[in-house]
């Protein structure tokens, strides 16, 4: 695609200006890294990082309704959520399918949704499709932008910044305070494994944000971080990336997504398709290996998973994991395969030794 | 970018030093920049005969692996071992620490096919449009 025909975010000229790598993600024009993977991968890992995930699709929900109908059309529990917190979730097709994973953030007067921004589209066509009475639903995509504010110093730098005292704000809590007289929404959630903050600003306001940030961090090692990073720190942690590791065809049990669904809670949509599957078996399992052979063998999406000399599944997602500096994967086999021993990937043509590894990778 | 002008090129970004009968090869500024951080380089045995365009060997970075490809014919006469545990070499200095084989051509005339410094830089700016 050209770059002239791509979506920018409001803070596209910041990128550009720091001479980032720029490619198409979900038809924005986004940095994939400014100083390498690596250094930006450690840099939140060790002090802070900052990404524009201002192309992330944003929705209000509002009205008396608002809670029963959430409670209809996502997985997790919103009874479990209380005002200024916020809950990862799953919205699912009736075949218990993933349409998109997403964060709901409840606020005093309203519920946020954020979602994948190559799914904006569909989301909220599908949410439209289901709208109840008394829910006002509003896509508010484009006035927001969304930062992340990511790593240990993360908080720590933030706070002399705010009006806000951050350490009453618990992990999966949001305030709403200013930022240096700028009106922001805070929110203790991300995809890197570090503590930190999403910040959601008005787009006119989200430039003075980045560079008060990236400022202030810059005396403690913090600085930018791109989708590379993004990617290479969600993955050590085995957090899911939509369009990959799920989709449309995956359930959410297959997913190992199924701590997020609450099949007790009433009615749901996908509810029906998941417990026949919980009661007549969940065909395939999502599985984190490490790869165990020497050598740098670094898995890739799409790279078939071996058992007994024969094909069994497939890496939904694989990098070279900067902290560990050995290759890792999410795959996906059927369900007898997901606790054999001896599994390998096949990697241009090498069938590598790989193990598997529960929750986390670091 | 930087593209000395002393070497030669291939399409595949390959970049070629005539050095006393000997061809020195590696990848250029501009391919290490488009693979970011490499963090694995594969490289062939001492002693590999190897066909013009061949792959010898593959790059790993954090994102993404590309083949090596043999700009000429020749026998491969040593091969950069520092590569193993210092992959970022590549990156680092992509003309001179980073070089990966030398090769013993079959024909030394055939450097005389690959491309100038002008030709490569013409054609990765094309490429970049």
């Amino acid at each position: 695609m050209a770059s002239g025909a791509l979506m920018k975010t409001p803070l596209h000229d910041r990128h550009v200006a720091a001479g980032a790598r720029m490619a198409d993600f979900a038809g924005f024009d986004m940095p994939i890294s400014y100083d390498g993977i690596l250094a930006e991968h450690r840099r939140v890992r060790e002090a802070a990082g900052l990404f524009d995930v201002s192309h992330m699709g944003e929705a209000e929900v509002r009205g008396a309704a608002a809670h029963a109908f959430l409670d209809f059309l996502l997985t997790n529990d919103v009874s479990a959520v209380p005002p200024h917190h916020a809950q990862y979730t799953l919205m699912l097709n009736r075949q218990g399918g993933v349409i998109d994973d997403l964060i709901l953030y409840r606020l005093q007067d309203r519920y946020l949704l954020v979602v994948n921004a190559a799914n904006v589209a569909k989301d909220f066509e599908w949410i439209g499709s289901h709208l109840a009475k008394d829910v006002d639903f509003r896509n508010v995509s484009e006035r927001t932008a969304l930062l992340a504010w990511q790593g240990p110093k993360a908080a720590a730098i933030l706070d002399p910044l705010v009006e806000a005292d951050l350490s009453a704000v618990p992990s999966f809590g949001i305030v709403e305070t200013r930022l240096e007289g700028i009106a922001v929404i805070l929110a203790r959630t991300g995809y890197t494994g570090e503590d930190g903050f999403e910040i959601f600003v008005d787009p006119a306001r989200a430039a003075q944000v980045w560079d008060r940030l990236l400022a202030a961090g810059a005396p403690h090692g913090a600085g930018p971080a791109g989708l590379g990073a993004r990617d290479t720190l969600r993955l050590e942690k085995q957090y899911r990336l939509y369009g990959q590791d799920m989709d449309e065809t995956v359930s959410a049990l297959e997913a190992g997504l199924g701590w997020t669904v609450k099949l007790d809670k009433g009615d749901f949509l996908g509810r029906d398709a998941l417990l026949a599957q919980r009661d007549g078996g969940i065909p395939r399992a999502t599985i984190g290996l490490l790869v165990t052979e020497p050598g740098r063998h670094i898995p890739r999406a799409g790279c078939v998973v071996m058992a007994d000399g024969r094909e069994v599944g497939e890496v939904t997602s694989g990098t070279f994991s900067p902290s560990r500096e050995e290759g890792i994967a999410l795959a996906r086999v059927p369900k007898e395969f997901a606790a054999k021993g001896d599994l390998t990937i096949r990697i241009r043509n090498r069938d590598v030794a790989v193990k598997r590894v529960k929750k986390s990778f670091v | 970018m930087n593209i000395p002008q002393e070497l030669r090129y291939t399409k595949e970004h390959e970049w070629v030093l005539a050095d006393d009968g000997v061809l020195v090869v590696g990848v250029t500024d501009f391919a290490q920049a488009e693979l970011g951080d490499i963090v694995y380089v594969e490289l062939p045995s001492i002693g590999t005969r190897l066909a013009a365009g061949e792959t010898f060997g593959n790059v790993e970075s954090v994102k993404s692996v590309s083949d090596l490809y043999c700009p000429v014919a020749g026998v491969v006469a040593d091969i950069n071992t520092r590569l193993g545990d210092s992959p970022e070499l590549v990156n680092s200095d992509p003309y001179g620490e980073g070089w990966m084989v030398r090769l013993e051509p079959e024909n030394p005339a055939d450097l005389e096919g690959l491309l100038g410094p002008e030709e490569y830089s013409d054609y990765i700016g094309a490429e970049a449009e």
